[in-house]
């Protein structure tokens, strides 16, 4: 053991470079310091740890970002295989930076309507991006373990963050429970894989069976494994929690209807994207040789949870659990796309394409409905969404952009990223699941038409009614607009975003 | 790819539209005489491109693209350039939806639309995206410019539609994007399943030109497109969006849609799904048979049943397409050839007889045509111009109407198994001049009925206003150009179709022919 140890460490030294993790040590410096800007600063200048919070993160967005432009291609592992940087990391990293910092921005907004802490939540949602771009990168599954921890133990805190709302504590409660049990199936799963995967009797058995590499190289000789093939669907199921699939996505509507809008927004967005690119770093890497179990499994999951998101949402009039519902579809296309990735190379960009044009179209729709909620922000309904287009229509239009996008109408990002999705999964030759995304997608056109339709066809409604909110800034048409604008040119001439290779 | 300047005029038909779209859009603050004219502009413009390119147009490229343009969007991965050109068989349709723009946009910048410049802006994005439908060679373009223009159909219909309106437009939206979908569905399955790695068809063509698909390949590919391309042409029995929808739409927007956008689905099969796909189109010919002949007799009859003036064209503009399906079926150049005069034709019909429509509404207050009557008394030229469109629309000569489905008929006659169809089409032709003339009796002759007097005797109701004829004659002189002069675009027509549409030396009974000209067809109707 002593003599593992030692390897261990000295491996580790050898190879701990923490520049490369730069970004993520910032983050935490940026998230410590606004804890104690606010005790430094006087209280009349609070205003300014938002600003902070945002130009911070943007300025580590930069760091990255050039950081990226040395950046060889090659995946390269760091902290003794702790950790793994690839093309497709890099990206993410920049898209959670990005997530973060609208997130903070939506925060702003929702904030100023309630009477709660302030700092703590910039924090929160900074700790939480730090913890995601980490987990994207782990290549081990104790790094996956710890980073995914932190990233759930923050949300739980988020979700019950308006703690005078008990529709926000319920969401924090079942969000608790339900998030420590899927960690509980996550870790057996683990500790399964590690346990076959060290047992001395069976072929390419391991030491450090939870590093990806040698996994992958046991799973390659055992596949047919009874424990193996269990552990890798109860890694699987914890995975699934997170992305919100079914038959694991039960908590997505009273969650994301009790958690405030930015939280909401940060966990249909980031929390998923960073659930799939875990995903498919699990199924193209350690649980590649299960491909033939894993397929079917993969495929079940994906029809039903097309369908389910799509149908459920049909009838919902809270447009907070619409967006869940809807979101449990996306993830269904989504998981069609990490199918087709087992067998297709690029479907791996097409899956992160996608996620980036519905992290613009999202949090298009997201920026209204904060602007539009007042300080019962669970209850938004559809029909606050009524003759919106006379009376906000610069929200109505960036609505109706956000909106389209997710239905994916061209020429908007959306229709591209589904574009891209369904050759990938044409060329993988998965028939059956197209023809379900077919059936989802339209769908999808009844809700996400009929939202539009309440803001343009709605009948005149009193004025009393009407949602009152404040006019809007400058920063705040610059900040959605940018979304639309994104979406749109992404839509429009798809190289600016230079994604696929 | 050399480009030269025609290539650049091109693209321009498709940007001047889009640019004017947006400085409408934005320049709310605009007085309504800039506006108006910025706007005529965007109509206008690519009118007159189409005009140049019309008369620049290279008849001896055969299976190749005039004013070729290639420029990469970030999309190259999966083989899809920005690849715009016109061959002989898309220039009647960039020019038919140039000059149901220009008409489209003139009566619109006269109408009393609430909110105008949104109104003017997405007629002109519309028009943009239907002209870049038709300079597409990159099917998926063709497919993208489709939806360009399809979207600003639904909100127009939502903001100033009539009553009804919301139902109608999720039921067409939902149609249309089921058969969108489907479509969009087939064009990646030839993508993927050729093999070629390109979605332009010029590309594709020659490829499976020489490398045919698998019969089996051929008519699954086949079967998304035409149920896909045959929901958005409103085939039966796919059709109950089109007359709702056309119901409820401003007349702009149901005059660009009816008369060029649901073009799209026929040219998509004319131009793609048929020469690509030769084996699929025969595995389907029955199926496509009696669904064109639910179009025709059963879609006929119901449109005799309307009262309502704007559901009766719209059942009628559906019933029509059955024919150009008929001529698709017999995969010959005469037929298919007649398929697409009849397109450009229908499409310049229907366009006036709605316009009209409108304008009859705005004097009667009313569409429901057994409450009118004797309305030619007070509006002369609105009668003389709604009994011209109605007798393009049943098929009279003079009219490209006639041509079109005159060239069908004679195409059907051409063989043995698609003779016997020549008599059900022929009771449709009668089925049509029924309604038709029916509708020109009740509403402009005759006594006018009694709930109608009064409104009748209002000094509201006028003639056509110079802001309706100009638009009504552009239509009017279109579709006589047509009428007499088919050579223009069938003589450039035929040579590009009969490229597409090989003659099987297996089949005897395909044999050569060509589209009739003006003076052949003289002589056979003088005998």
């Amino acid at each position: 053991m002593n003599e593992l140890l030692a390897e261990f460490l000295h491996g580790y030294a050898a190879t701990n470079e923490w520049t490369v993790i730069m970004p993520e040590i910032m983050l935490a410096i940026l998230a410590l310091g606004m804890l104690g800007a606010e005790m430094v600063l006087p209280k009349n200048s609070h205003g300014l740890i938002p600003r902070l919070a945002m130009w911070g993160q943007a300025l580590i967005l930069v760091v990255l970002l050039s950081a990226g432009c040395s950046f060889g291609g090659d995946p390269k592992g760091y902290f003794s295989g702790m950790i793994e940087q690839t093309n497709v990391t890099h990206m993410m990293r920049a898209f959670f930076l990005v997530c973060s910092i609208f997130v903070c921005y939506l925060g702003q907004i929702y904030l100023s309507k309630q009477n709660l802490a302030k700092t703590e939540f910039y924090h929160l949602v900074i700790i939480i991006a730090a913890a995601m771009m980490l987990l994207v990168q782990s290549a081990h599954f104790v790094m996956l373990f710890v980073a995914l921890e932190t990233v759930t133990v923050a949300f739980y805190v988020l979700v019950a963050y308006c703690r005078n709302n008990s529709l926000s504590l319920e969401a924090g409660l079942k969000y608790l429970v339900l998030g420590a049990l899927s960690s509980g199936i996550l870790l057996f799963g683990i500790v399964l894989l590690y346990g076959v995967a060290g047992n001395p009797e069976l072929a390419g058995f391991s030491r450090d069976s939870l590093a990806y590499g040698e996994l992958a190289k046991f799973i390659e000789l055992n596949p047919d494994n009874l424990l193996v093939k269990v552990g890798a669907l109860l890694v699987i199921a914890g995975i699934c929690f997170k992305i919100g699939a079914v038959p694991f996505q039960i908590w997505v509507p009273d969650v994301y209807q009790g958690a405030p809008t930015p939280v909401t927004a940060y966990l249909a967005v980031a929390s998923k994207a960073a659930g799939f690119i875990v995903l498919l770093t699990l199924v193209r890497g350690p649980l590649a040789g299960l491909s033939e179990f894993l397929v079917p499994v993969l495929s079940f999951i994906a029809a039903v949870t097309i369908l389910f998101g799509n149908i459920t949402a049909v009838t919902q009039r809270n447009v907070k659990r619409l967006m869940g519902l809807s979101g449990i579809a996306h993830a269904g296309y989504l998981l069609v796309g990490v199918i087709a990735a087992l067998t297709i190379d690029w479907a791996v960009y097409a899956v992160i394409f996608y996620l980036v044009t519905y992290l613009l179209a999202s949090f298009a729709v997201f920026g209204v409905m904060a602007h539009l909620a007042d300080s019962a922000d669970a209850n938004q309904e559809l029909e606050h969404y009524q003759d919106l287009a006379r009376k906000r229509p610069f929200l109505s239009g960036i609505l109706t952009c956000g909106l389209g996008s997710l239905a994916g109408i061209p020429p908007l990002g959306g229709f591209i990223g589904k574009l891209f999705l369904f050759v990938a999964a044409f060329q993988a030759g998965l028939y059956g699941l197209l023809a379900i995304s077919v059936i989802g997608v339209v769908i999808s056109i009844y809700y996400y038409f009929g939202w539009i339709r309440e803001c343009y066809f709605g009948t005149q409604v009193a004025e009393s009614e009407s949602v009152e909110s404040a006019p809007l800034l400058t920063a705040d048409r610059v900040m959605l607009g940018a979304l639309v604008l994104g979406t749109i040119a992404i839509g429009l001439v798809p190289a600016v975003l230079p994604i696929i290779p | 790819m050399e480009h030269d300047t025609n290539s650049f005029i091109l693209l321009a038909a498709i940007l001047v539209p889009l640019v004017t779209g947006v400085i409408a859009l934005l320049g709310g603050r605009l007085n309504t005489s800039a506006l108006r004219s910025i706007s005529a502009l965007g109509f206008g413009i690519p009118l007159i491109i189409g005009i140049y390119l019309f008369c620049n147009f290279d008849a001896s490229l055969i299976g190749e693209y005039n004013f070729e343009l290639r420029a990469p969007t970030g999309l190259e991965s999966i083989g899809i350039y920005l690849h715009l050109g016109l061959n002989a068989i898309s220039l009647p349709l960039f020019l038919l939806a140039g000059v149901v723009g220009l008409a489209a946009g003139l009566y619109a910048m006269n109408s009393k639309a609430e909110r105008l410049n949104l109104y003017l802006a997405l007629l002109l994005f519309m028009l943009g995206g239907l002209m870049g439908t038709f300079a597409s060679v990159d099917v998926f373009f063709f497919y993208f410019f489709h939806e360009f223009a399809l979207i600003p159909t639904f909100i127009m219909i939502g903001i100033w539609g009539g009553a009804g309106r919301r139902g109608a437009a999720i039921e067409m939206t939902i149609y249309l994007t089921v058969g969108a979908l489907l479509s969009l569905l087939g064009l990646i399955a030839l993508y993927v399943t050729s093999g070629v790695d390109s979605f332009s068809l010029l590309e594709l063509r020659n490829y499976l030109s020489e490398q045919p698909l698998s019969e089996t390949v051929q008519s699954n590919i086949f079967a998304l497109l035409l149920f896909g391309f045959g929901i958005l042409v409103s085939l039966f029995p796919f059709h109950s969006w089109a007359p709702k929808g056309y119901a409820v739409a401003p007349s702009g927007a149901a005059m660009l849609h009816a008369g060029v956008l649901k073009k799209f689905g026929l040219y998509g099969l004319l131009q793609i799904a048929y020469p690509l796909l030769p084996e699929g189109g025969e595995h389907w010919f029955s199926l496509i048979v009696w669904l064109a002949l639910g179009n025709i007799l059963f879609i006929g009859l119901v449109t005799i049943a309307q009262k309502d003036l704007k559901m009766m064209l719209g059942y009628s503009s559906v019933m029509h397409m059955g024919y150009a399906f008929l001529g698709l079926v017999t995969f010959s150049v005469v037929g298919v050839g007649g398929a697409l005069l009849m397109m450009v034709a229908h499409g310049l019909s229907v366009a006036l007889l709605f316009m009209l429509a409108t304008c009859i509404y705005h004097r009667s207050q009313t569409f429901d045509m057994s409450a009118m009557g004797g309305l030619a008394t007070k509006a002369p030229v609105l009668a003389a111009f709604f009994v011209a469109g109605t007798m393009a629309s049943i098929g009279l000569p003079g009219f490209g109407n006639f041509w079109g489905e005159f060239t069908i008929f004679a195409a059907l006659a051409e063989t043995e198994h698609t003779r016997w169809l020549v008599a059900p089409a022929a009771i449709g032709i009668i089925i049509s001049a029924i309604y038709g003339l029916r509708a020109v009796a009740n509403i402009f002759f005759g006594q006018p009925k009694e709930v109608f007097v009064a409104q009748l005797e209002s000094d509201t109701v006028v003639d056509l206003k110079l802001s309706e004829k100009v638009p009504a004659l552009i239509l009017i002189i279109a579709l006589v150009i047509t009428g007499l002069f088919p050579r223009l675009l069938s003589d450039n027509a035929n040579s590009e179709l009969a490229n597409l549409y090989p003659v099987e030396d297996t089949l005897p009974h395909h044999e050569v022919m060509t589209l009739p000209s003006t003076t052949d067809a003289h002589k056979e109707l003088t005998h």
